[in-house]
Formats: C-alpha cells, structure tokens, sequence
C-alpha cells in the first residue's frame, strides 16, 4: 500500500574502485539508460544495491506495520460488509509485504536480517503509520488519501530499472486500487449521513490530510538522493512533482464530498491549472520520522509482540518439518511433481 | 535472530491449458506449508489452478556474465527462421 520518499544516508555513489569497475558502471549506466532491467543475478554498483535494499525494506516495513492501524477497526467496523472488505485489504497489506521482502532477499540481505531491522527500530518505515485511527472515518480517509498517495507514488515504481522491484509493484497496484475507492465509498456514506457522521468525516479529512502530503517526502530542494536515483532510474518523478498530482486530482474529490480540505491557503492557480496548497509543516514530519509521533512506539511494541507471540509456531513447524524429513527423506516430489 | 525457513520459488498456472508461470518466492518450514503460503500470497483473487513450489537452492540457473557465450551463437543462424527463404508469390500454401 504504501511507499514514502525516506531519504537516508548511504545512497551515494562511491568512487570507482578501479578503472575495471568504473568500466562496469559505465556499461551498467548505459543499460539503464537503455530501460534495460537489471535481475538479482547481473552485476551492478554497490550504492545501486544499497539504494534499493534500504527503499524496498522501507516499502514493505511500512506495508506490515500499516495493517495495524487498520486492523484496530476490524472487530468494530459497522456492517459485516464492511467488515469483510476490512479484512481482506489488511491480508493485501500482508501480502504486499512478503512480496516486496522477498524482492529485497533477491540482493542479498535476508529476511531475518530486515525482520530484525524493524523490530529492533532500526528501519525506517512511513510516518503515516505513527498516526493513531481514532474513529471509523479513519479507516475511509486512509482507504482515499493514504492509499491513493501510495498508488501516485507506486505506479512509477512499475517501470523501476530493478525488475524483481518492479514486477512486485505491478502486483501490488492491481490490487491496490479496490484499497483508495473502498475507502472513498466510506467517506461518501458518512458525508452523506447524519451530521454526526459528516462531522466524523470531516475530522478525518483534517487529520490525514496534511501527513498524507507528506508521504511523498521531502521537497526536491531538501532532497538529496533524489537525482541519483533518477539516474538509475529507481525514481522517475521528484517529490513534490508527485505531491502535486495527488494533490491536484485529490482536492476535486474532497469537493465532491463537499468537505473542506483543511487548508485555508488551498487556492486554484489558472495559469499553471494546479491547485496550490500553503505551507507544508516539515517540523512535524521530523518529530515523526525520528520516533516521537503519536504512536511509534505503540506501532513497534505490537510488532514485537506478535514476534514475539509466534515464536512457538514458528519453531513447532520447523520441529514438524525436520521430524517429517526424517521419516521420508524428502517428500516434497509428494506436493510439486513438475510434469 | 532465528535462523530463516527455506525460500522455496513459486509457479502458478493462471488456468488449465497454459504453463506455469514463476510468480515469486516465499519461505516455509517444508512443501505443504510452502504450498498453503503461496495459495495465500500469490492466488487471493483466483490468479491460478495450479501451483508448483521448488526450493530456490535446487535451481540451476546460467550465470548472465556467461549470456554472450551461451546465446551469441543463435544470433547469425537468421537461415533457421521462415523468413529467410524467398518463395514466389504465386507458391501458395506454404
């Protein structure tokens, strides 16, 4: 569900070792340029690697720990329907976790290892999830907003030079788009309901509204890995380009729920044909990001408790799968004859 | 850190008639479970009839530093393709 632009240290190119290697990223670079995809196995610069193990570890951190605000309102969701569609897009948000771990397994880190990372609060995963979801309406302007911010920011992500990557955004978005028009269908039933339900989404409405425009990530001015990575083709927009597209179809439809973004500034520009917001306020999307939003160590401590929780599981498998192979030696051709 | 299942990599045929298809990879502590996790990750909205799982270890795959030797010799054999023969016009059928 949903990517952010984190900028984190690391990402910068190296010198070239040697005139060999610095041949090597010449011909890598002129792949690329090509829109030649790279596959785990071909050979590729050091600060490639990193770039995108530390960005796909990030996306999928962020598509676990972002089932739990959600699934906060499972056993509450108002109709059996809804409730039904609840769950089934937290288990998308799963799956769209194990697909985007097993992408960053393809460059050599391994699952323990990333799993580790987050437990351990070392990782970084999108601040949007450090917010809390107090009320039903919550789950619709994450559903409309969160979502759609992560599908502007995901369907360039398709044409990433990287194809494991690559080929894991194209899943993830085809199931993607069910998540942003469940959770518009919420917003329009409550802003067509009682006043108190109208009152419930515009409350919503203005506590997303600002950390959604932030997950796209700093402005280009502040960001500083963003040409290199345009360069090898892991992004192919900047920050606030994408902002401004979510922006720009996002504010119509507030409008057609006749709600009012919360924005007093929020003005239609004729000759760009943009709407243009005020000020986005960076010192919260800091605080956040270092660990001192309303919820990261709520979000984490349940991640570790479910760690922890499973643990039991985890091992009686691993016992059932050794006691098993010691029976049959092997056993698998039983499940997989590949004729 | 625990020590992680086995990555098993997954093939999906989308329905009777077509080849299986490699989807993606998953772990799993053995075969059964590596063939419940792929029915839950990789077919939650009837994307198959049918799946493989093989552990990765047991793949074999060419080495793409290796891709100029293996595959240049095809690249000049333009005679193995139909249109490299030149038939009149009027020769029907063939």
């Amino acid at each position: 569900m949903y990517t952010q632009a984190l900028d984190s240290p690391g990402a910068e190119p190296r010198s070239p070792a040697s005139a060999g290697e610095a041949e090597r990223e010449r011909r890598f670079q002129e792949r690329i340029d090509r829109d030649e995809k790279i596959e785990p196995k071909d050979w590729m610069p050091e600060g490639y690697r990193q770039t995108l193990i530390r960005q796909i570890a990030q996306h999928a951190h962020s598509e676990i720990v972002g089932m739990l605000p959600e699934g906060n309102w499972i056993t509450r969701a108002p109709t059996l329907r809804r409730k039904l569609v609840l769950i089934a897009k937290v288990q998308d948000e799963g799956g769209h976790g194990m697909y985007l771990y097993s992408a960053a397994e393809t460059l050599g880190v391994s699952r323990g290892e990333l799993i580790e990372q987050l437990l351990a609060g070392r990782a970084k995963y999108s601040s949007i999830f450090n917010y809390p979801t107090l009320t039903w309406a919550d789950i619709g302007a994450i559903g409309w907003l969160v979502d759609g911010a992560a599908i502007m920011n995901q369907i360039p992500l398709c044409r990433c030079s990287y194809g494991p990557y690559a080929r894991a955004m194209v899943r993830i978005c085809k199931e993607e788009s069910f998540h942003q028009r469940q959770g518009y269908e919420i917003m329009l039933t409550l802003a067509r309901g009682t006043p108190a339900q109208r009152e419930m989404a515009q409350d919503a409405l203005n506590r997303w509204w600002w950390p959604s425009l932030m997950m796209f990530g700093p402005s280009d001015a502040e960001s500083v890995h963003t040409a290199q990575s345009m360069r090898w083709k892991i992004k192919r927009f900047s920050n606030d380009e994408l902002r401004q597209r979510f922006i720009d179809v996002t504010v119509p439809q507030a409008q057609f729920l006749d709600l009012a973004v919360p924005d007093p500034a929020l003005r239609w520009d004729e000759a760009s044909q943009h709407f243009i917001t005020g000020p986005i306020d960076w010192s919260e999307f800091q605080t956040v990001l270092k660990g001192h939003g309303p919820c990261n160590r709520e979000r984490l401590g349940a991640r570790r408790a479910a760690h922890d929780a499973g643990r039991w599981v985890r091992e009686a498998a691993a016992a059932y799968a050794d006691k098993h192979r010691d029976r049959t030696g092997g056993g698998a051709e039983r499940y997989a004859q590949a004729v | 850190m625990n020590e992680d299942w086995a990555l098993y990599e997954v093939f999906i045929r989308a329905r009777s008639g077509l080849e299986h298809k490699h989807v993606g990879s998953l772990h799993a502590a053995d075969a059964r479970m590596a063939l419940e996790h792929a029915r839950d990750t990789y077919t939650r909205r009837q994307e198959g009839v049918s799946i493989w799982v093989v552990r990765s270890s047991e793949i074999i795959a060419s080495d793409p530093e290796e891709a100029e030797a293996l595959f240049e010799p095809a690249r000049d054999k333009v005679y193995r393709h139909p249109t490299f023969y030149d038939i009149p016009e009027e020769v029907k059928n063939i």
